[in-house]
């Protein structure tokens, strides 16, 4: 185990009802690092997210959180918003942001859990809540300028067109100060244009905020272009690894996307 | 040991009805994922329905079983119309709404039906005549019964089928199946959905009015108020048995019946009404899918 | 449209005809047909069916928010020298008015506070709780009975309400913690209906149906005033209670903690994901509505000098529910507006008070099909940023 991983899983299954939606999958990501997961629909992607983020608990398996500071963690069966606090942040594969807010409130709500003050301070607005909120009010805009979305502070998130609520999913989620960020299908939807200003932006986070990313796409220009590490999955196992190179000419790897036939 | 029969038919009895609204409150909740709050009234409006018309015919000089069934046929058909409308004007609106919204007006819409009929007949307890006769044969069979709840218990048995094999046989059976699975995938796939959600409120109402009629002659007395706790704890039976779940509704009924009887009989009948809520913190504690339900991730 | 209009009159007929036209009476073996009410369901069905029809083809704009040009008026209503004026009569009423008046303008105070509460819950944090006014009967009955056994003075016995109910919100935020919607909502009826019961029936402590009597009203430095004397104390107590409760509800709404409340209602699950601790916040929320209703319950009690279970049942918790539909979930000015039309209205227009519930429960479905944001809907807080780069 190098001082280098952020992110190890060993072993992991995860199963809901008969079905085994993992089957022991094992997933590196190095400090660092983008790294790819792809496969076809259902091959399990989301469900590791989920796993690592504590919404399912894993059947059986190992999933290890390696902070740059603090000790290392198993972070099988933790609350959500314990793992959250550790430094894991994430966006949906259907976005889910709080439509009623507005943007600069949905960033605001991911300093959440880097604030302290709760009632008696919301009530009698001391001088250190009061320097806690205009700190996070600060914050929040100064990510929002970071994605691009300065500009839209105090519209309702539910008003913004689709490539912007991406990218406010992802501001929101930066918000919370990670050091790994999991990013689930960021450029679905998303035209040409969009998914290449996506593209900088996700190497940007990585090159100058310090930012582990584990990233799911059906982008494969997009995946192949960003990523320095690739796995894929498919119906619950992992099929390959390795650099775009590699896994773009395993013929495991395009058998499953295209079928038996096409072997090339 | 007769104390201990006693009390294990009136359980049966009043889960044999807890089952009846259960299954109404399981059908439309299968679908669209909506407590209708306002079930309990279609369940009281049932009742009332049927004592209007027993007691015209009572008037007219028609006696006996005849007049019962005859108001249970009316009342059915009613209950079926009201529980259409209520669906078409409080809920159809606010399908693509957030959760809370279809909720209060679930809760707003059993309110107004409450007190439509307090404001429109009475706000006494008005009784209702026993008209089910005792027929020799059965009373041998159920010595311990009296023929009305010898009646809710065939009723309910038959009810229970019925209701199997209009789900499991029926292409409306198999297409409230599969809007309650998926209801975007079955509208894909051409259902009807519409239709199919009036269905499910349909065929809960009858159920829910037969329950009444059945109620109201085992009790001998209807009220306005009378559908506010019974569709309370029918609504706890479903989840106990596991909502969705057509067994389920019987189990749960069954099960919440006789905890209430032997409760009531054994620990104190004046705090009757908490065994529901207990029970329901209980299994949502333990088991929030319920007794036959299948386990999901989401709650 | 008009043909749909006659179609649906039709049905109403047919639909209505057992229990409006024909009433029964079976104790003194009665039958009354009253055709004329066949009339009216089917002429007034065929106009609300119009009225329907053309508001729900507006349905679109109405929903959408033109409250800014509201907010304009509003602001411009409410600012410096008609708040004097208002304040003015508000101190004023008292002296002005019979004791009935001051009673019902109490009331209504005591909805408001009610409502601002229920808000928390509901309205900001998403929890629909069916069975507020359990807490509102535990304030209530704390009261009562330290009153009653140990002579305790109202003064104490206002913040003991608000404790001890604070703890019963914690009590049912409990097991509900996990719950989605529409079981939560059913749990909390149920807690509701149970505390009642346990009201009544648990005579050794509570004196069952029969309640419990002359509780004293709440003094001041030590004097007791007359009936009326103590009526326009109790008034003032609530206006101050009112503001109070503004108060701390926009401290509330615009805090960390109450964006915290907004995301769970909003999305619980992605909440968490943010690093929310859901069950925690969610407890809060309960515990402060639940602290509300408990003072209020002590107030009530001080006010009515005797409780019964009567008082506390579920038409209670439905009234302050429909209060905060009504107001506009989150809103104050309109919870504050809500309050007012329920508590004066029937009591003004006396014919209406028996229409009350009809009315409310009406108006629950309506709002939420045509205006779910409420009378006053409330707006997000709007932040203003200089630039600073070019």
């Amino acid at each position: 185990m190098s001082r280098d991983e952020v992110l190890i899983i060993r072993n992991l299954t995860m199963t809901f009802g008969g079905l085994k939606a993992l089957d022991n999958i094992n997933l590196e990501v190095r400090k660092g690092e983008i790294v790819g997961l792809i496969g076809p629909n259902g091959a399990g992607k989301t469900t590791i997210f989920n796993c690592i983020t504590g919404v399912y608990k894993p059947v059986d398996g190992d999933i290890f959180l390696h902070p740059p500071v603090g000790k290392a963690r198993r972070l099988n069966g933790m609350a959500v918003h314990k793992i959250a606090r550790l430094g894991v942040a994430r966006t949906f594969q259907n976005i889910r942001l709080f439509s009623h807010m507005t943007v600069l409130e949905n960033v605001m709500v991911g300093r959440h859990s880097r604030g302290q003050s709760g009632v008696i301070g919301a009530i009698l607005r001391d001088r250190k809540t009061k320097e806690e909120e205009e700190a996070i009010v600060r914050q929040s805009y100064a990510i929002l300028e970071k994605v691009g979305l300065n500009a839209m502070v105090n519209e309702l998130a539910k008003n913004l067109p689709y490539g912007d609520q991406r990218r406010l999913e992802i501001a929101r989620a930066l918000a919370t100060d990670p050091f790994l960020l999991l990013l689930d299908e960021p450029a679905a939807g998303m035209n040409p244009m969009e998914t290449m200003g996506l593209a900088n932006l996700i190497r940007g986070l990585r090159d100058e905020g310090n930012l582990t990313i584990l990233l799911i796409e059906h982008d494969m220009r997009l995946v192949m272009n960003l990523c320095d590490r690739i796995y894929v999955l498919d119906y619950g196992e992992k099929i390959a690894e390795g650099t775009p190179e590699e896994v773009r000419t395993n013929p495991q790897v395009i058998r499953a996307y295209l079928g038996e036939e096409c072997y090339a | 040991m007769d104390y201990f029969w006693g009390l294990f038919i009136s359980g049966l009895t009043k889960g044999s009805i807890y089952a009846l609204i259960a299954l109404g409150y399981s059908l439309v909740y299968g679908i669209i994922e909506l407590i209708n709050f306002a079930h309990g009234e279609i369940y009281m409006i049932g009742a009332f329905t049927s004592l209007i018309v027993v007691s015209l015919l009572l008037m007219e000089g028609m006696t006996g079983w005849g007049a019962l069934l005859l108001s249970l046929i009316v009342a059915v058909i009613y209950a079926a119309a009201y529980g259409f409308t209520v669906e078409k004007i409080a809920y159809k609106p606010l399908r693509q709404a957030s959760r809370l919204s279809p909720l209060i007006s679930a809760v707003g819409m059993s309110i107004f039906l409450q007190n439509y009929v307090l404001l429109a007949q009475t706000p006494d307890f008005l009784p209702f005549p026993n008209l089910i006769p005792e027929i020799s044969f059965l009373k041998r069979i159920f010595p311990l019964m009296t023929p009305a709840e010898i009646a809710i218990l065939l009723t309910t048995a038959c009810l229970m089928v019925v209701v199997t094999f209009i789900v499991k046989f029926t292409k409306m059976g198999m297409a409230m199946r599969a809007a309650a699975q998926d209801r975007m995938m079955a509208l894909l796939l051409g259902v009807n959905v519409n239709r199919v959600i009036s269905h499910a409120f349909i065929l809960g109402s009858s159920l829910a009015a037969v329950a009444g009629v059945l109620i109201a002659t085992h009790v001998g007395r209807v009220n306005f108020y009378m559908g506010f706790i019974a569709g309370l704890k029918a609504f706890t039976a479903a989840v106990l048995g596991g909502i969705g779940s057509i067994p389920g509704a019987v189990v749960g009924g069954l099960v919440l019946g006789w905890a209430e009887s032997f409760g009531a009989g054994y620990i104190s009948s004046d705090y009757e009404d908490a065994f529901a809520f207990f029970l329901l913190i209980l299994i949502l504690i333990v088991k929030p899918s319920g007794i036959m339900g299948r386990a999901t991730q989401k709650m | 449209m008009l043909r749909r209009s006659f179609f649906v009159s039709l049905w109403f007929s047919f639909l209505t005809f057992p229990i409006m036209v024909i009433r029964v009476n079976t104790i003194e073996k009665t039958v009354n047909w009253r055709f004329g009410n066949l009339l009216l369901v089917a002429v007034g069905s065929f106009i609300l069916s119009l009225l329907w029809q053309y508001l729900f083809a507006r349905r679109e704009k109405m929903t959408k928010n033109n409250s800014a040009k509201y907010r304009a008026i509003l602001s411009r209503f409410f600012s410096g020298k008609i708040r004097f004026v208002v304040g003015f009569a508000v101190l004023l009423f008292p002296f002005l008015l019979s004791t009935y008046h001051i009673n019902v303008l109490t009331t209504a105070l005591i909805y408001v506070v009610l409502g601002l509460g229920l808000n928390i819950i509901v309205g900001l944090t998403g929890l629909l709780n069916l069975g507020y006014v359990a807490f509102y009967a535990v304030g209530a009955y704390l009261y009562a009975l330290l009153n009653h056994h140990f002579g305790f003075t109202f003064w104490i016995c206002l913040p003991l309400g608000g404790l001890v109910s604070a703890c019963f919100g914690l009590l049912l935020a409990l097991p509900v913690m996990r719950l989605r919607g529409d079981y939560l909502a059913i749990v909390t009826l149920g807690f509701g209906e149970m505390t009642r019961l346990v009201l009544e029936n648990w005579s050794d402590l509570t004196y069952g149906p029969s309640g419990i009597s002359g509780i004293a009203p709440p003094t001041f430095l030590g004097i007791t005033f007359g009936i009326r004397g103590t009526m326009i104390y109790l008034y003032f107590l609530m206006v101050a209670f009112c503001l109070l409760a503004i108060f701390l509800v926009r401290r509330l709404r615009d805090s960390r903690i109450g964006r915290a409340w907004v995301a769970i209602r909003e999305d619980e699950e992605a909440s968490r994901a943010m690093g929310i601790n859901t069950s925690k916040a969610k407890s809060i929320a309960m515990m402060i509505g639940a602290a509300w209703a408990g003072m209020m319950g002590v107030v009530f009690a001080a006010k009515t000098t005797f409780v019964n279970p009567a008082s506390f049942s579920f038409l209670e918790s439905a009234m302050v529910l429909s209060i905060v539909v009504l107001g506009g979930i989150g809103s104050i000015g309109g919870i504050i507006i809500a309050a007012f039309a329920v508590i004066l209205l029937p009591e003004y227009l006396r014919f209406l008070s028996d229409y009350r519930m009809l009315a409310f429960g009406c108006a629950m479905v309506v709002m939420m099909i045509f205006r779910p944001q409420g009378i006053l809907p409330y707006h997000r807080r709007t932040y203003e940023f200089k630039e600073v780069h070019r």
